[in-house]
């Protein structure tokens, strides 16, 4: 697949609860191989984007084609061979209460690839978890008995579970300690390079977009009013994009990623 | 068989060579085969693959690991993965220890029995707290919340009114029915009459209605106040100086204490008048005569009995539900679980209680 072309491609995408419109003619593409960061107001839609590019929510008009393939309308049976090529991680790790994390890790592998032996489930398994940065006792742990930044580790190890090309993020690093978070965007950045993905990831979190994302998409009046890199949008005149990068959280996050940057 | 990989032997080395693509679709025959090939020297030749996953990677760097074997023709991409994969082979716990078989026996005998006493204890402070909240309420009568309680009744009461009142007008046909076809064979359907009106009167009414309340309204409490437990709803009430209580255990409890008196009643007589429609069209007992006989058979007693049994099994069951609902902690999971002990312990507490009652009630000598 060439680097220009993309990978998610919504177009007129339009989205309505009751008579409450939340997206309406929003277009926006997703580039192999490139994190895209997606931000926006809360109740802009970032969730429900996400939501229909997966599949989970019907939108009320427009195209989605992902991996090139129309999304909207297909049959169970041949969407199942489009999911597996993605991950999702959602916000609170939606991880399976009555299973350990690496029976957590193996369900999507039973489910696509049976008869795999045991061992090499549990091989499998033990090096996804290890990948996402969990200690070695994590393996055989409830979600329960984990920690929010453990949880949200093991929930990317599942959507790692199938090795997929794109990996889509809800708010990764909402809820967790400023070195749980940086740890985590570390975590993405290096899996990301490893392995190649294409990442879209929703976040409220100006350090991730400094520190991971190769462009960010802006939502607001339903629909993505800019997609470019920090710079590029910091060059656009819009209210809201001013006082997000440039309100004193965003002049922050962009002092700390000049120091790094300088550092480095 | 297909042969996923070529093996060739040079001067006392075996070369694997991949062909295509290595990825977990072919792992599960590839991890069978690797594993059978006898040879001390490996070298696997990865120049003939096009794509390679992690599960391949680690297939390849199992060969490495275990066997020795050396690594040709990867591209760079394919060296990364494998480099990666290899960074991530830790030992790692995946599955816990299984504990001995007694151990585990003893353990949860154990467990069972500190919980067991742990609720009838809690249950007894629970109690306690409660009255002393209501204690509160008398000595200082503004705290009352009026509206708390008028609506719970609307939600214990009103609005079970209908469900009650079907099953019961259904419980009494079907006893009138089952007594109608046994009775008959003695020659004594005319006695029928006092099998529905006794066991409507006496017992069925009142926990057919502790039943149906413990699994509505038992079961509701304990969700609302789980749920209000989990949103720290509860912590947010002591910390502004309201007692939970006040606010939501005592109306709860006092709307079901006041009203399954009435349920119960009502339940009754809806059970009596099933059984007198049935009489009616099946046994040709007009109703007046059916009434008659009723007002005959059922002492006064009985319904002193319904009247005392109903209040203190109302008590049981909201106590049930508010304690398990205040109980919850950790997880949503926790709510559900809550809410089903409150209604089996609810229902279990007022099946006991009735028993204790029965004998009390033959002791004193009421018939």
């Amino acid at each position: 697949m060439s680097e220009r072309e993309p990978i998610i491609q919504v177009r007129g995408l339009k989205n309505a609860f009751g008579n409450q419109l939340v997206h309406e003619d929003l277009d926006l593409d997703v580039r192999a191989g490139e994190i895209l960061g997606v931000v926006g107001g809360s109740g802009t839609g970032k969730s429900v984007l996400m939501r229909s590019i997966i599949g989970l929510q019907t939108p009320a008009g427009g195209d989605i084609t992902v991996f090139g393939e129309e999304m909207i309308g297909r049959d169970e049976e041949h969407a199942k061979h489009i999911r597996r090529r993605w991950g999702v991680l959602f916000q609170g790790a939606a991880l399976f209460s009555t299973l350990t994390v690496a029976e957590n890790v193996q369900v999507p592998i039973r489910e696509y690839y049976r008869g795999l032996t045991d061992d090499l489930l549990d091989e499998i398994a033990a090096y996804k978890i290890s990948m996402s940065g969990l200690a070695a006792d994590a393996g055989s742990k409830y979600p329960a008995e984990l920690s929010g930044g453990m949880k949200k580790r093991a929930g990317i190890a599942r959507a790692l579970a199938l090795d997929p090309e794109l990996l889509f993020l809800d708010e990764p690093t909402a809820g967790l300690d400023p070195i749980g978070a940086a740890g985590f965007d570390q975590l993405i950045g290096e899996l990301q390079e490893a392995l190649g993905l294409t990442v879209f990831l929703i976040t409220h979190d100006l350090d991730t977009l400094y520190a991971i994302c190769d462009r960010v998409a802006v939502i607001a009046d339903r629909k993505v009013i800019a997609v470019g890199t920090i710079p590029e949008l910091l060059a656009l005149d819009h209210p809201w994009i001013q006082e997000y990068f440039k309100g004193p959280r965003g002049r922050a996050a962009a002092a700390i990623s000049e120091r790094e940057k300088a550092g480095a | 068989m297909s042969v996923d990989f070529s093996q060739t032997d040079e001067d006392g080395s075996c070369v694997l060579r991949f062909e295509g693509s290595l990825t977990m679709l072919r792992a599960r025959r590839l991890g069978e085969e690797l594993a059978a090939i006898r040879a001390d020297r490996i070298v696997v030749d990865l120049s003939g693959v096009e794509r390679m996953d992690t599960v391949g990677a680690w297939l390849v760097h199992k060969l490495e690991r275990d066997r020795g074997a050396t690594v040709t023709g990867a591209t760079e991409e394919q060296k990364t993965l494998i480099e990666h994969v290899a960074k991530a082979d830790k030992p790692m716990t995946v599955r816990r220890e299984p504990e001995p078989l007694v151990y585990q026996f003893v353990g949860q005998v154990g467990a069972a029995s500190t919980m067991a006493f742990s609720t009838l204890f809690g249950l007894l402070g629970f109690f306690g707290s409660l009255c002393i909240s209501i204690a509160h309420i008398f000595r200082n009568p503004r705290r009352f919340r009026f509206n708390a309680v008028v609506r719970q009744f609307d939600a214990v009461g009103v609005h079970s009114l209908g469900i009650i009142g079907l099953m019961s007008f259904l419980v009494g046909i079907v006893i009138a029915q089952q007594g109608a076809v046994q009775l008959r064979q003695f020659g004594a359907e005319v006695y029928t009459v006092n099998l529905i009106g006794r066991a409507a009167m006496r017992e069925l009414g009142v926990l057919m209605t502790a039943i149906m309340v413990a699994g509505r309204s038992g079961s509701a409490f304990a969700a609302e106040l789980g749920s209000m437990k989990l949103n720290e709803e509860v912590d947010a009430m002591r910390v502004i100086g309201i007692s939970p209580m006040e606010a939501l255990v005592f109306p709860r409890v006092l709307a079901t204490v006041l009203l399954m008196p009435l349920l119960g009643f009502y339940a009754a007589i809806l059970a009596t008048v099933g059984g007198g429609i049935f009489s009616w069209v099946s046994l040709d007992m007009p109703p007046i005569t059916y009434i008659q006989r009723i007002r005959d058979v059922i002492p006064m007693t009985d319904l002193w009995q319904t009247l005392i049994k109903a209040p203190t099994f109302g008590m049981i069951i909201a106590m049930a539900g508010c304690f398990q609902g205040l109980q919850v902690e950790g997880d949503a999971e926790e709510v559900g679980r809550r809410t089903t002990t409150a209604v089996v312990q609810g229902i279990f507490l007022v099946i006991v209680l009735d028993a204790f009652f029965a004998v009390f009630f033959t002791q004193i000598g009421w018939p």
